[in-house]
């Protein structure tokens, strides 16, 4: 328990954001027409790759003679850019088919 | 001062995500929101390549960064320009996917580098370096690194599955028993991770204590690779059994997963950017799986278990249920034509057809006729909830038209005609009548209220999810057999002769 309490302490204010986070993530999403469902989803889907910030960290920090931690680190980065690129241009896609029509 | 700038970068990158989803859920700033949130990511990964230190010391490896950074971005590219709108979420569920692997490969990553930085110090190993002088790594270091791995690797498994599913390369597959492989799989997966994670722990504390450290070291990295197999067993046992109705539930439950993956990543760098990224994903994905759930009367408990696959199987047992009608083409022209009221239920044969234009052509053509027409959109048609409104929205169909499940429902017994063009469960009455059938309880679209409902389908095959419709042998209804794309031409031929 008291240990507990002292990793509390350590990362709260990591674990203030995380609540936080969550309560905005549900209140964010709260009214969303069907309509957007997949627009949003394929949104957020988006964001999530930014975790491409973690491969570029990992990436930049690998050492030149490491050609494993280099490779799978080249890879992360392939895949994360992927998912943020496409991600974006997907959702890009879908919202032009909802552009206001002229009459 | 360098500093200064990447934490400014970040905090601008978390407010643009914030903001960025709170303007996609509305239609008017949708596009906007999405552009903000890309122009955010802009941000966070330039300051991060040009202005991340780590002990004082900048990245390195540019050549490697921005290679990678071009490929993906070329294939992202294309790969989101070229592709169908009818294949749009398979694609989601493949970039979900990257997004996934690449939260397990940066976990590969820093934890080949925890174990060589702790028990492997220097090449060849002295005195010095094996008393623990590194110090005990934490146990939230290691447990952020498992989390990381095993959420990311499930995610991308489980994504794989669900593409593979979607695009038909991967069938439904179920055995006997295999709820209980996959609650022993997890079991197994949380016991060894804890094992690794407190042992790991307690044994960087003294490295020394080891005759050797090579072999520790070993055993630590086979651990970890064991549960990086486990893991991705466990996702494509996960996604497997689950019929093909439930794919945007799983779509949406996995794109939270890599939420999480992602935001595991802030805690391994204190980094606010993907901390509040990925939570932020992680809650509204949760909570969007939840609300698709409800739209089908199904817990999320019942969908994780993967038992809709394993009662379908059961569920289609009748092949035989009586005779269906057909009906002519100039007999539905006529019918639509005279009517007063139609309402048309697309559904996933629409979507592969590619009819939306044509579709809407026809709608048009009878409300110059003077008839009233509506679309019935049931939040689950297609194969992602919104699927139809986003195909019909590119045929420039008006947002007024497209009626909700329970509007819908309330018009379809003051409806005349209803045309049912490539949808099949969502018109099922068995949820309604048959407490044997795998969707017993899902809210459907009443369309046997209606006086009369023409089905178009391309055979009387069964739909996606593999169950008998009794809807086709209804006496109300007659069936337009063959292509959405090809019997919608004809169908504005004849009534344009009426």
């Amino acid at each position: 328990m008291y240990n507990f309490l002292l990793w509390l302490d350590a990362y709260q204010e990591m674990i203030y954001i995380v609540v936080l986070m969550i309560f905005l993530g549900i209140e964010v999403i709260g009214r969303v027409p069907s309509v957007l469902h997949t627009p949003l989803m394929s949104g957020a889907n988006a964001i999530h790759g930014v975790v491409i910030i973690g491969a570029i960290i990992v990436m930049g920090k690998a050492d030149p003679e490491n050609y494993v931690a280099l490779i799978l680190g080249f890879l992360a980065v392939v895949l994360g850019t992927i998912n943020v690129v496409g991600g974006f241009v997907v959702t890009d896609r879908m919202l032009d088919m909802f552009r206001k029509k002229r009459h | 001062m360098g500093y200064v700038f990447l934490m400014l970068g970040y905090l601008l990158a978390s407010v643009s995500f914030i903001v960025g989803l709170k303007m996609l859920s509305h239609p008017d700033t949708a596009k906007r929101g999405n552009r903000l949130a890309a122009a955010g990511m802009t941000i966070a990964i330039v300051v991060t390549i040009f202005l991340y230190e780590d002990n004082g010391e900048r990245l390195g490896n540019y050549g490697w960064i921005f290679g990678a950074l071009f490929i993906g971005a070329v294939i992202g590219w294309i790969a989101a320009r070229k592709v169908q709108m009818t294949a749009m979420p398979e694609m989601v569920s493949l970039f979900n996917g990257m997004g996934g692997a690449c939260a397990a490969l940066i976990s590969m990553i820093e934890f080949n580098h925890l174990v060589h930085e702790t028990f492997l110090p220097h090449l060849p190993l002295s005195e010095e370096t094996l008393s623990g002088t590194i110090g005990q790594v934490p146990m939230t270091q290691v447990l952020v690194i498992m989390l990381g791995l095993v959420i990311g690797t499930v995610s991308f498994a489980g994504s794989m599955i669900a593409w593979g599913k979607l695009n038909g390369r991967v069938n439904d597959f179920s055995f006997r028993g295999l709820q209980l492989v996959n609650i022993l799989l997890l079991s197994v997966i949380l016991a060894f991770s804890t094992y690794l994670i407190v042992r790991f722990s307690t044994d960087s504390a003294a490295p020394g204590i080891f005759e050797n450290a090579q072999t520790a070291a070993n055993s630590f990295t086979l651990l970890f690779y064991l549960i990086l197999v486990l893991a991705i067993l466990y996702g494509v046992f996960f996604v497997l059994p689950i019929g093909g109705a439930d794919m945007p539930v799983v779509i949406s439950l996995l794109n939270s997963f890599t939420g999480v993956a992602a935001a595991c990543g802030g805690f391994l760098y204190n980094n606010k950017a993907m901390l509040t990224g990925g939570i932020l994903v992680g809650a509204a994905g949760t909570l969007l799986t939840i609300l698709m759930c409800r739209a089908m009367n199904r817990s999320l408990k019942n969908v994780l278990l993967g038992s809709f696959g394993a009662s379908a199987k059961s569920g289609s047992r009748s092949s035989e249920q009586g005779s269906f009608k057909e009906i002519t083409l100039s007999d539905a022209g006529m019918m639509m034509a005279y009517a007063e009221r139609v309402m048309i239920v697309p559904g996933y044969g629409l979507a592969v057809a590619q009819a939306q234009h044509i579709c809407h052509e026809l709608e048009k053509l009878l409300t110059q006729r003077g008839v009233e027409v509506a679309y019935a959109i049931h939040p689950v048609a297609g194969r992602m909830p919104g699927h139809m409104n986003v195909l019909l929205a590119e045929a420039d169909v008006s947002y007024e038209k497209l009626l909700e499940l329970e509007e819908a429902n309330q018009l379809l017994p003051r409806t005349d005609v209803v045309l049912v063009l490539g949808a099949n469960d969502v018109v099922n009455p068995a949820a309604k009548t048959d407490p044997a059938s795998p969707i017993y309880g899902m809210p459907i679209l009443d369309v046997e209220q209606a006086r009369q409902v023409i089905v178009n389908k391309r055979s009387m095959k069964p739909g996606y999810a593999g169950i008998e419709n009794p809807l086709f042998f209804g006496t109300k209804t007659s069936m337009l057999f063959g292509d959405a794309k090809k019997v919608l031409q004809e169908l504005v031929a004849t009534i344009k002769e009426i």
